[in-house]
């Protein structure tokens, strides 16, 4: 349970990271808080040549209101993002599902932009980032950036649109939208474990945009008929998931779950219990 | 700065409120070069892929797994472990109310739920045992039923939160 051999680098400007980012290639890796990356390395998963440490970029630690969205820089962790006074006002849907990431000694070093970059189906940040349809920034050497949208920026499990020399500056989450309701709910065997289905909803009148996470090899997010259409058109979407039987869940439990669990999340109906206002702390 | 994978590097920090120094290769983990290198040796080591918690310390005031961090990162920061907690040679409230209430049997675990108990109390001074079991899922402990353990938090709550309005209290009169 020991890292194999690997150089270490901590730039300290964009440019520097970017640069070596263009010389290593695959054979880098980029650590910002490492709670995913650091297990992946301790068993071996991933042995890079290069370790490159953006936790010493000054810029890439700020989270940002801008013209209709929040920009989470880089370096930002969860807890910092989840203290961010204004983010119930600002992103409704990431105050709720954030105390549900892990544990509050992982959200302490673990970053935002490092959970994305991570993309495992069942974390609630790449679900929250696709449900309200955000955007990842990757910049490449010599300052070039390009924005993908969340739900290009998926593509499988652990597996993303970022090319090997793309660095992760940000990641931006729109803002709440008037006459829209946002809830967040998960289901896993204790609270931090993995999700067996977490739930994102964008409640609005006659609409609902659905995002399932834990199901799919990816995040995916859905489009569904508020009122009475809605049980047939979860069923349909339940099943449109191809969920898999695994140690943790079978495949019926999880259709199970999106269609009870996203009714009662539409419907308002799943109590936001004292656990969910204690793990905001 | 650039280090490669076969070249020790020097590490300075503080630990425990005095400045230490100790040399580590890039791959070497936070909990072995507490360990190994600084002879704290309070820190246990679990599982090594942060699903225990036993290697929780502090890291600027925070708690963090020192199995998911790299001794290199720590390089100017402030870190406090288990060590850090006894006053005067004597146990702290919290140590002593994890004694009273038999919070531990084997001990492994506790270097690293006390860590994480101080960051939190510090933080919220007065919390519901929801709150106290919700911190707790951060770590595994097999003997206690974490029974004892809530018991002792929600304890030492309570009397550091006497003792403040009894201060309070003090100063008022002195006014």
């Amino acid at each position: 349970m020991k890292p194999a051999a690997f150089d270490y680098a901590r730039p300290t400007t964009r440019r520097e990271a970017c640069d070596l980012l263009f010389d290593a290639g695959d054979a880098a890796r980029i650590i910002a808080g490492g709670q995913s990356l650091m297990a992946v390395l301790n068993m071996r998963l991933a042995e890079p040549r290069l370790l490159i440490d953006i936790s010493a970029i000054d810029d890439l630690r700020t989270i940002e209101r801008r013209e209709g969205y929040l920009a989470v820089g880089a370096g930002v962790t969860q807890a910092e993002l989840l203290e961010h006074p204004t983010l119930a006002d600002e992103v409704p849907l990431l105050a709720q599902a954030m105390p549900w990431i892990g544990h509050a000694q992982t959200r302490n070093r673990g970053t935002v932009c490092g959970s994305i970059a991570h993309a495992d189906p069942s974390a609630e940040l790449p679900l929250c980032l696709l449900t309200l349809g955000g955007e990842v920034v990757l910049e490449t050497r010599k300052g070039k950036s390009r924005r993908v949208a969340a739900g290009e920026f998926f593509q499988g499990v652990l597996t993303t649109a970022r090319r090997s020399d793309e660095l992760i500056t940000e990641v931006r989450f729109p803002l709440k939208r008037p006459g829209r309701a946002y809830r967040f709910q998960e289901i896993a065997m204790r609270h931090g474990d993995f999700a067996i289905v977490a739930l994102a909803a964008v409640i609005a009148d006659d609409a609902v945009e659905l995002g399932v996470g834990g199901v799919a090899d990816r995040p995916v997010m859905r489009t569904l008929p508020h009122g009475e259409k809605l049980a047939d058109a979860l069923n349909e979407f339940a099943w449109s998931l191809n969920a898999q039987d695994d140690a943790h869940a079978s495949a019926i439990y999880r259709r199970h779950l999106v269609r009870e669990l996203g009714i009662r999340l539409i419907d308002g109906e799943t109590p936001q219990e004292d656990g969910a206002n204690a793990r905001q702390v | 700065m650039h280090v490669k994978s076969d070249q020790r590097t020097r590490v300075i920090f503080t630990l425990n409120g005095r400045e230490r120094s100790g040399h580590a290769e890039p791959r070497m983990q936070l909990s072995d070069f507490l360990r190994h290198e600084m002879g704290a040796t309070g820190t246990h080591i679990g599982c090594e892929h942060g699903v225990c918690g036993a290697c929780t310390v502090l890291v600027d005031g925070r708690a963090s797994r020192a199995c998911l961090m790299l001794a290199v990162q720590v390089h100017g920061r402030r870190l406090e472990t288990v060590e850090s907690l006894a006053e005067d040679g004597g146990l702290n409230d919290l140590q002593q109310a994890f004694h009273n209430h038999h919070a531990l049997q084997c001990g492994f675990c506790t270097a690293g739920i006390l860590m994480s108990c101080s960051e939190f109390l510090a933080r919220v001074p007065a919390p519901t045992e929801t709150q106290v079991r919700d911190m707790l899922s951060g770590h595994l402990c097999r003997c206690t039923g974490y029974t004892g353990i809530v018991n002792a938090v929600l304890e030492v709550a309570a009397t550091r939160r006497q003792f403040q309005e009894g201060d309070t209290e003090q100063e008022n009169n002195n006014v």
